[in-house]
C-alpha cells in the first residue's frame, strides 16, 4: 500500500508553519502523520492527509511549493527490536531508505513509522514477503 | 521600417556637418539663456566662440545628475517660459529629477521614438500595447507621442491591472508590446494562471527598456512569449526611451546621433576611452530647447561601434548597458553588478529570474547574500537535494564573481514582482 506523502518547502520565516495547518484546519483537512526536515535557512514539512491530491491543489492555490511523493507506512510492534526486524527485512532486498518518521497510533500496543524507500513499489513487495503489515489507507484514515 | 533614411543611413561626414552646427548655436544659447551653464562654461574657461565645430565638444564641462538636483525645480531649464510638459523621474534620495518639454522637444520627441520604433519593425498601421507608465514617468507617453507620429493603433494601457492587459491583449491581437522587461516576464507568470498560452501571443515584437537587462533574460522572454525581444534605451534627463534602439539585428542598439551626441569615456579621468572599449556613456542633447544637457554622465556602461549596420543604418550603435557606475555594488573590493548575478540564474535550470541581492557589513567584513526563489521545477522533498541545489547555485555565483556568497532559498513569488523597475539590492551597511 502506497501512500502520497506531500512535501511543503518552508521558508525560515515565523508563522510559515502556522500558516500550512491553520489553512489546512480551516479547510477541515486533518493531518494524519507530519514531520519537519530542517536545514540552516528553510524547512521541509512532510505530511500524511486524507486527500493528498486537493490538499496540494488547495497549497499551491496559496503559493506554497508542494511536492507529492510516494511513501510506505509500516505497523511496528512496541516492543524492543520492533523496528530492527522491519529495517532487516528491507535491508535483506537491497531497499535504501532516504527518510523516515514516526507517529502515533490510538492502539496504545502499536507504532507506525512512515518510511520513504528509493523504490517505494518493490519495498511493499519485500515487506508482505517478510509479513511485515504495511497499513492501509483506511487504517490511516481512522487515526 | 527605416523611419528617415535621410539620417538614419547619411555619411558620418554629413552628420558631423549638422552636429556642428547645432553644438556651436547650443552653446550659445546656453551662454545666454541659463545662469546655471554660463557659471558651469565661464569656471571652465571655455567662450562660445572657442566651439567651432563638434570635435571641440571635449573642450565643454561635464553635466551630472548633482547638477539637475542641486538646481531642484527649475534652475537648470533653459527655457521655462515655453516649457509644454513637465516630467519627473523616482530619484532614489534627496530631490526628484525634473525635466521639461518645450513643444518642440515634444516634436523632437515624436521624431526620436518613430525611428525606434520604425527600427524595431513596426509598420505604419500596426496596433501597439504601451504598458509602460504613462504618467510623470517617460515611458509611457513617450511611446505615446512616437506611436502617434508614425500612425500606430495605440492602446494606452499604461502598467498594472495586468489580467486586463492581457485580456485586452487576447481580444485586440496586437502585433506591438512596449513595457518594461520584468513586467513582459511578470505577465508571463499571470497569463499562465488565466489558463492563456503565452506562445500564442498577438504580440510579435517586444520593445522593452527602462531598466538594464540581460541577454539571458531576452531568450526567456522570446522563448516564451514567442516574439522578438528588442531593447530601447533613453534615460529622462536626455529624452526619456528614444534615445537608441535595437533593430531586428539586435546587435547593439541604434543612437539617435545627429540630436544626441554620444561619448564614452573612463568615468575616473573623464577622458574618451578607445573605439569599442567600455566606458561610460555621455550624452550631449544637440537640439533640446527646454532643459539642454551638455556633456551628461549617464552613468551606464557601455561600449559604442560606428560601424554599418546589416539593417543599412550607418548611426552607432551600442551595446546594451552592461552595468551602471552608481548601482555598481563594491564588496570586498569586487565590483559586483546585479546582472551579473542574473545572467548565472538564468542559466541554472529551474531558477527564475527573480533575485534580491542582500548585502550586510558583519563586522569588518561585507557579506553577500543572495535570494533566489524556489520553483516547483527544483523543489524535492529531499533536504539534501534542496542544499546541492543550493550549493549549485552558490557555486556559480562564486566562480562569476570571484568572492563567497550566501544563497538563500526563499518561496515563491516573496521577491518583490515589479510593474516598474525591478528592485534587485538592499543595500543594508551603514558606512
Amino acid at each position: 500500500m502506497i501512500h502520497i506523502q506531500l512535501s511543503i518547502f518552508l521558508e525560515n520565516k515565523t508563522g510559515r508553519l502556522y500558516d500550512v495547518c491553520s489553512l489546512l484546519g480551516e479547510h477541515g483537512l486533518n493531518i494524519q502523520a507530519l514531520t519537519v526536515a530542517e536545514s540552516d535557512n528553510f524547512g521541509v514539512l512532510r505530511i500524511l492527509v486524507q486527500d493528498p491530491h486537493l490538499t496540494a491543489g488547495l497549497l499551491k492555490e496559496h503559493g506554497f511549493v508542494v511536492n507529492e511523493t510516494e511513501v510506505v507506512a509500516v505497523e511496528v510492534g512496541n516492543k524492543p527490536g520492533s523496528l530492527a526486524k522491519v529495517l532487516g527485512a528491507i535491508n535483506k532486498h537491497a531497499i535504501n531508505v532516504e527518510y523516515m518518521y514516526g507517529f502515533v497510533e490510538h492502539k496504545a500496543d502499536k507504532a507506525m513509522m512512515v518510511f520513504r524507500f528509493d523504490d517505494p513499489a518493490r519495498a511493499t513487495v519485500a515487506l508482505k514477503e517478510e509479513h511485515i503489515r504495511v497499513v492501509g489507507r483506511k487504517e490511516l484514515g481512522a487515526l | 521600417m527605416i523611419w528617415n533614411e535621410k539620417v538614419e543611413c547619411a555619411q558620418r561626414r554629413k552628420i558631423e556637418d549638422i552636429q556642428s552646427q547645432y553644438l556651436r548655436k547650443l552653446v550659445r544659447h546656453l551662454w545666454d539663456n541659463n545662469v546655471v551653464y554660463k557659471r558651469k562654461l565661464e569656471a571652465a574657461g571655455v567662450m562660445p566662440r572657442a566651439i567651432k565645430g563638434i570635435h571641440d565638444i571635449r573642450k565643454l564641462p561635464f553635466t551630472t545628475k548633482e547638477d539637475l538636483r542641486d538646481n531642484y525645480p527649475f534652475g537648470i531649464f533653459s527655457d521655462l517660459r515655453n516649457t509644454a510638459e513637465i516630467h519627473v523621474s523616482s530619484g532614489t534620495t534627496g530631490n526628484p529629477t525634473v525635466v521639461g518639454y518645450t513643444k518642440e522637444d515634444l516634436k523632437l520627441w515624436a521624431e526620436v521614438i518613430a525611428r525606434c520604433l520604425g527600427c524595431a519593425g513596426a509598420e505604419p498601421g500596426d496596433m501597439i500595447q504601451i504598458a509602460y507608465g504613462y504618467g510623470l514617468f517617460t515611458g509611457g507617453l513617450g511611446l505615446h507621442y512616437g506611436s502617434l507620429e508614425m500612425g500606430l493603433k495605440i492602446l494606452p494601457t499604461s502598467s498594472g491591472q495586468t489580467r486586463r492587459q492581457l485580456k485586452l491583449m487576447a481580444d485586440f491581437k496586437p502585433r506591438i508590446l512596449a513595457c518594461t522587461p520584468s513586467y513582459a516576464i511578470y505577465m508571463l507568470d499571470e497569463a499562465k494562471a488565466m489558463g492563456l498560452d503565452p506562445r500564442a501571443s498577438s504580440w510579435e515584437i517586444g520593445v522593452f527598456g527602462a531598466e538594464p537587462w540581460s541577454e539571458s533574460m531576452r531568450r526567456e522572454i522570446e522563448n516564451s512569449w514567442n516574439m522578438l525581444a528588442t531593447d530601447i534605451y533613453g534615460l529622462s534627463e536626455i529624452i526619456g526611451p528614444g534615445v537608441a534602439q535595437e533593430c531586428k539585428h539586435k546587435s547593439g542598439l541604434h543612437l539617435n546621433w545627429d540630436v544626441f551626441f554620444p561619448e564614452v569615456i573612463d568615468p575616473r579621468t573623464g577622458e574618451a576611452v578607445r573605439e569599442g572599449e567600455r566606458g561610460e556613456l555621455v550624452v550631449t542633447t544637440l537640439t533640446k530647447r527646454g532643459i539642454p544637457l551638455l556633456r551628461y554622465r549617464t552613468r551606464d556602461i557601455v561600449t559604442i561601434n560606428y560601424a554599418r549596420c546589416k539593417c543599412g543604418r550607418t548611426t552607432p550603435r551600442i551595446s546594451k548597458i552592461l552595468g551602471r557606475t552608481d548601482d555598481m555594488l563594491i564588496i570586498r573590493g569586487i565590483n559586483v553588478f546585479p546582472s551579473q548575478i542574473e545572467h548565472v540564474l538564468l542559466g541554472i535550470e529551474g531558477t527564475m529570474p527573480h533575485y534580491l541581492l542582500v548585502v550586510e557589513r558583519e563586522g569588518a567584513m561585507d557579506q553577500l547574500e543572495v535570494w533566489v526563489e524556489v520553483d516547483q521545477r527544483v523543489f524535492s522533498d529531499e533536504i539534501k537535494e534542496l542544499r546541492s541545489f543550493e550549493t549549485k547555485v552558490r557555486k556559480a555565483i562564486e566562480d562569476i564573481l570571484g568572492i563567497e556568497v550566501k544563497v538563500k532559498l526563499v518561496e515563491p513569488k516573496t521577491i518583490e514582482r515589479s510593474e516598474g523597475k525591478a528592485k534587485r539590492v538592499l543595500d543594508k551597511r551603514i558606512i
